[in-house]
């Protein structure tokens, strides 16, 4: 079983259903302030990237909230499998000499 | 409330034992107060309740819209046009909000959109009261969004993180909506007596059903139960009720208005106001569809989707067209 999936979000419904008309899900990503990355804030729908952009500055920025916006098509998402998150990150549990705080550096040392 | 009487399993709530080892595992997560994601496992009847609850938020937020939308045209300055304009275009952004996270749990806008305007899916019954003059509008703002506040700030909490995470950007933007139509009662109820009376009429219409946004009593529902245990309702109906009015009894006081109920008493026992239940057979017509504007209300969304439709199929086949020369280069 691969680890990656196509897909953010199940898709419980769709086989039964017929092939649906309506504009394509996009992702939609803001960098809040200069500085920052680009932070994942919700979804829209939109008939191209224009528009999506466009429908993402009304509905996500009405406040300043950002500076950037990026806009990618939901299908075009990657993701991991929850069911398999323990064997995918189980790398990353298992070292703990990769903390700092591993390694004991006696007072005299100074800051390090 | 934005969505009043979702029905859950109707079984009430499982014990551990009877519980299978999934669902166990889920409620424990939830007991911890970690997020359900879209893509984890989770009972089909949570994520089916989850669809019935934030499908008619999100219906809410949208046909809430109308009863404004109505005084846009007629605000008195320029100024309070701008700010309705604002207020209302905030509503559409919580409609949208509220509709993508109903979609993680896949389900598709298209459906939701006609199954409301099929009457299978509901919106909250306040909608289909008619605002007849402006201080309907401060009266709105002022307690309709105030009651929307009380449920939706503890559901920021909620288990399911696209649910919680919506909640916590509408509820930064409603403190905005309350205050704006506390501002426009100040003035009225400030202003020439004729004013005055306007603000006193549109209090006297608003209060009772603004009172049966958070729904008939439930302490002894099933289904409130079991939404319970799975912290997608966090209050009873009535312990916010009792909050709103605790909340908006001073501010009505301040304003110099009288809040329509005889029986309103400060209770030094309970540290509470007793107040009079709503008309609850009003309600359960209003819900049924024999509120005075719910033909109308229905009527204009079934009028917006139809006349819509070619706008979005032409924009489709545009991007499409747009595309395919793209490519051809
Ligand atoms: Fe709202
Ligand atoms: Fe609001
Ligand atoms: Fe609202």
């Amino acid at each position: 079983m691969s680890s990656v999936s196509p897909s953010a979000y199940p898709d419980t419904e769709s086989e039964k259903k017929p092939e649906r008309k309506e504009w394509p899900l996009w992702e939609i990503f803001i960098r809040g302030q200069h500085g920052m990355s680009h932070r994942h804030v919700g979804s829209l729908h939109a008939p191209d990237a224009e528009m999506a952009i466009k429908n993402a500055r009304d509905v996500y920025t009405r406040r300043n909230e950002g500076v950037s916006i990026w806009a990618v098509e939901s299908r075009h998402i990657a993701a991991t499998v929850p069911s398999e998150k323990g064997p995918l990150f189980e790398p990353s549990e298992s070292k703990v000499y990769r903390h700092p705080t591993f390694f004991d550096i006696p007072d005299e040392v100074g800051q390090m | 409330m934005y969505a009043q009487m979702v029905k859950s399993t109707g079984k009430g709530v499982k014990t551990r034992e009877e519980m299978s080892e999934d669902e166990r595992a889920f409620q424990d997560k939830i007991d911890a107060d970690t997020k359900i994601e879209p893509r984890d496992w989770m009972p089909e009847e949570y994520r089916k309740t989850l669809v019935r609850q934030i499908g008619q938020h999100a219906h809410s937020e949208i046909v809430g819209q109308l009863p404004e939308g109505n005084w846009i045209t007629r605000a008195p300055t320029l100024e309070r046009k701008m700010i309705l304009l604002a207020k209302v275009q905030d509503e559409a952004g919580h409609g949208l909000y509220l509709y993508c996270a109903a979609e993680t749990l896949g389900v598709s806008r298209d459906d939701l959109t006609e199954d409301l305007l099929s009457g299978k899916m509901k919106y909250s019954s306040i909608f289909n009261y008619p605002t007849l003059n402006w201080a309907d509008i401060g009266a709105v703002g002022w307690l309709v969004d105030g009651a929307a506040i009380m449920n939706q700030v503890p559901l920021q909490r909620t288990s399911y993180g696209p649910y919680s995470r919506a909640m916590i950007r509408i509820c930064k933007e409603e403190s905005f909506h309350q205050r704006q139509g506390y501002d426009i009662m100040m003035k009225m109820a400030q202003g020439s007596p004729e004013q005055k009376r306007m603000a006193q009429d549109a209090l006297d219409r608003f209060w009772y059903p603004s009172l049966m946004m958070f729904g008939p009593s439930d302490k002894d529902s099933v289904h409130s139960a079991q939404s319970m245990a799975w912290k997608i309702k966090i209050n009873t109906n009535d312990e916010l009720r009792q909050k709103f009015v605790d909340q908006t009894v001073p501010q009505a006081e301040y304003l110099g208005l009288s809040i329509p109920d005889p029986d309103l008493t400060w209770n030094e026992e309970t540290g509470h106001y007793d107040f009079t239940e709503p008309n609850w057979q009003e309600f359960f017509d209003v819900i049924k569809g024999n509120g005075p504007c719910n033909t109308e209300r229905m009527n204009d969304r079934t009028r917006a989707w139809e006349d819509g439709r070619w706008v979005r199929e032409g924009l489709m086949a545009h991007a499409r067209k747009k595309a395919a020369r793209t490519a051809a280069e």
